[in-house]
């Protein structure tokens, strides 16, 4: 009789992880293709769809890299918190927190002056977000809190937050009842590439997914995030401050979701309306593990979500499929990416009866 | 008394949804498995237990319908973090997103169509109590249900043989593995209920509360079941405590609404959130402080034999 079993493996190149991540989202687009055919929606027809949407054309490819932006951003925020093992799933509120800084910058301090209102609205989104991601950092590293819970149910107080702002006071009175704030002025908006709806953010994002790295790689406080992750209790034993690291990376992952949402009211939108910030916190989470927290990996990641996303709206034109669809296919290829992730920490061995490995084991563990 | 009678009665009916799902939690995060993704399982059951009802007409064939889509759905969760010892939390995360999206892309054509769900009875005697029958016993079979399953779930998990088996599995699975118990089976068992039951809470929105199917309807009710386990300290008895508390805010929140009062709508939607984390807070807090008692030991950690911590 043999059976099978697995072993710790001693060490992975990234070439083997690349390779694992794609056979992963293979996997999770053959799954999803099952699941189309059972629902009576031809998989080809769709997944062809996508493709033709996002990468078909110019515009197409445009549209894509404008939804990049965003989940770069929430991807980084995620990151920056998951390399500690902290949860932090509240990119969404802090998102939302950012833009409605942003929105109350123009709203209240308006300079004609596209230098001071860049400088204005970028701090006031990060330290908005940074502060709305704080809030739980604080509760978690003073209480325990479960970070889980507290960041989800300040992503539903910032939304209400932001109805109760666009249905009331900043309600735009030539809107004709829509929840949205009056049109930023010129002088507030970021600038475009071209024709293009590809804002200044896609800049911001990529400057920040290389300062993630070098934080992470090479300063003592990404040293001391990544052994915390590993380790609170080395952590603590070299004397490393946990309350303060949890502060300060809530508040750092807070600041890059804020600042996400300043590039979304002040690059695309051009106003605070309702529903500008779609699912971008949750597919950040995705982006975050499918780059397997390496920052420089998230944008890359992210425009293959960006293809899934803009391919999506096609979707929703061509054959009238739900953006629901697009979330069970990333639903789909994070169960997949985690079941992948097995192959490349362990090894299936075959073992004889006894469970004896009928190749000596080296490097195992 | 004429306001708060139906008002409290409200809350029973508002809160027990949600104790569908916080039960089903406790006995899965018994086991040591953490599930988060109640959310995307109730949604699951409430569009089951829509599709079934309106094709055969019978609420309770929808609700077995609920209650199996959860087991199903489910299984994935627990093949990869029992069987592949997994990240809970992520495959929680991609559970809730999968759930979500299939549900919705299920019911595309479906939305705001109504159904012919349970109706409330009142229970002969007990209903004539004064405040108390009025209160809790003018309700559909479903509330009365799990009125018997937080007493049975307490007997079982404190003074049964399987109880104890499962508390020990989530406390210290090296320990059970050595007395014999299979770890795996057990959480596999736990694990699979739990999300059934989940889906049974969702069942109960669809088929009962709202008798209609809306996208994405659960609203946040499957991550307040979340944080309600962690009030409950995975006792069913404070479990129940817990969702008529949070029932009773949203029946207050809808009944504000309803009169018209002078706060804006979004402040009164914000309220069972906000709620929520305020009471999560409190008990973090008395739990640092010793008073009460933590989560189980080993809950979220998967289980390999051969490995040693």
């Amino acid at each position: 009789m043999t059976k099978w079993r697995l072993e710790p493996r001693a060490s992975s190149s990234i070439f083997f992880s690349a390779a694992i991540t794609s056979a992963s989202l293979c996997a999770a687009l053959v799954a999803g293709g099952v699941l189309m055919t059972l629902m009576k929606v031809n998989p080809l027809v769709s997944y062809s769809e996508i493709l033709r949407g996002a990468l078909g054309s110019g515009y197409g490819f445009s549209e894509t890299l404008v939804k990049a932006i965003p989940i770069t951003l929430t991807g980084l925020a995620c990151l920056f918190s998951f390399k500690m093992m902290i949860w932090n799933i509240g990119a969404e509120g802090q998102l939302v927190m950012g833009a409605l800084a942003s929105a109350a910058v123009v709203r209240y301090f308006y300079f004609d002056s596209h230098v001071a209102m860049f400088i204005l609205m970028f701090a006031a989104s990060a330290i908005s977000g940074g502060v709305w991601g704080a809030i739980p950092g604080f509760l978690k590293g003073r209480w325990a809190v479960n970070e889980i819970i507290a960041t989800l149910m300040l992503n539903y107080i910032a939304l209400y937050t932001m109805d109760f702002m666009l249905y009331g006071a900043w309600k735009d009175p030539m809107s004709m009842g829509f929840p949205m704030t009056a049109p930023f002025p010129d002088s507030a908006r970021l600038w475009r590439f071209g024709n293009t709806r590809v804002h200044a953010g896609i800049v911001i994002a990529v400057i920040v997914s290389f300062l993630a790295w070098i934080v992470m790689r090479w300063t003592q406080w990404g040293f001391e995030i990544r052994v915390i992750g590993e380790s609170q209790r080395a952590a603590r034993y070299f004397g490393m401050s946990i309350m303060r690291n949890i502060l300060l990376v809530m508040f750092v992952s807070g600041a890059i979701a804020g600042i996400c949402g300043f590039g979304e009211v002040a690059g695309l939108q051009g106003r605070l309306s309702r529903g500008f910030a779609v699912g971008y916190g949750f597919t950040g989470v995705i982006v975050a593990w499918l780059a397997r927290l390496n920052p420089l990996a998230v944008p890359l990641v992210a425009f293959l979500m960006g293809i899934l996303l803009v391919g999506g709206d096609t979707l929703q034109v061509v054959m009238a499929l739900p953006l629901s669809s697009v979330q069970m296919i990333q639903g789909m290829i994070l169960f997949s990416i985690l079941g992948g992730e097995l192959f490349s920490k362990y090894r299936l061995r075959r073992v004889g009866a006894a469970g004896r490995s009928d190749v000596p084991t080296e490097g195992a563990v | 008394m004429d306001i708060l009678i139906p008002m409290l009665a409200a809350a029973i009916r508002s809160g027990t949804p949600v104790l569908y799902s916080v039960l089903g939690e406790i006995l899965t995060e018994r086991s040591g498995v953490m599930n988060l993704g109640l959310e995307g399982l109730m949604l699951v059951g409430a569009f089951a237990g829509f599709a079934v009802t309106q094709s055969t007409g019978s609420p309770y064939a929808g609700l077995a319908a609920a209650f199996l889509a959860g087991v199903l759905v489910t299984l994935i969760h627990a093949f990869l973090c029992i069987t592949m010892g997994a990240n809970q939390v992520v495959s929680g995360l991609a559970l809730t997103m999968f759930g979500g999206g299939m549900s919705g892309m299920l019911g595309r054509g479906h939305i705001g169509e109504t159904i012919k769900g349970l109706s409330p009875f009142r229970i002969p005697i007990l209903g004539d109590i004064p405040l108390i029958g009025p209160v809790l016993f003018h309700h559909d079979i479903m509330v009365y249900i799990s009125y018997i399953l937080v007493a049975a779930l307490g007997f079982f998990i404190f003074r049964t043989r399987p109880g104890m088996n499962l508390r020990a599995v989530g406390e210290n699975p090296r320990a059970s593995d050595a007395m014999g118990l299979s770890v795996a089976g057990i959480r596999y068992f736990y694990t699979l209920v739990g999300g059934g039951l989940s889906g049974i809470a969702g069942g109960y929105l669809s088929v009962v509360y709202t008798q209609m199917w809306v996208e994405g309807m659960t609203s946040g009710r499957g991550w307040i079941a979340v944080a309600l386990v962690i009030f409950s300290i995975w006792h069913p008895f404070r479990a129940a405590l817990g969702c008529y508390l949070f029932g009773g805010i949203d029946a207050l929140q809808m009944r504000m609404q309803a009169a018209g009062t002078s706060i804006p709508a979004p402040l009164l939607l914000m309220l069972p959130y906000l709620m929520t984390l305020v009471v999560l807070t409190f008990i973090s807090i008395r739990k640092r402080q010793g008073i009460l008692l933590g989560a189980p030991a080993s809950l979220g950690n998967p289980f390999r034999r051969e490995e040693r911590e």
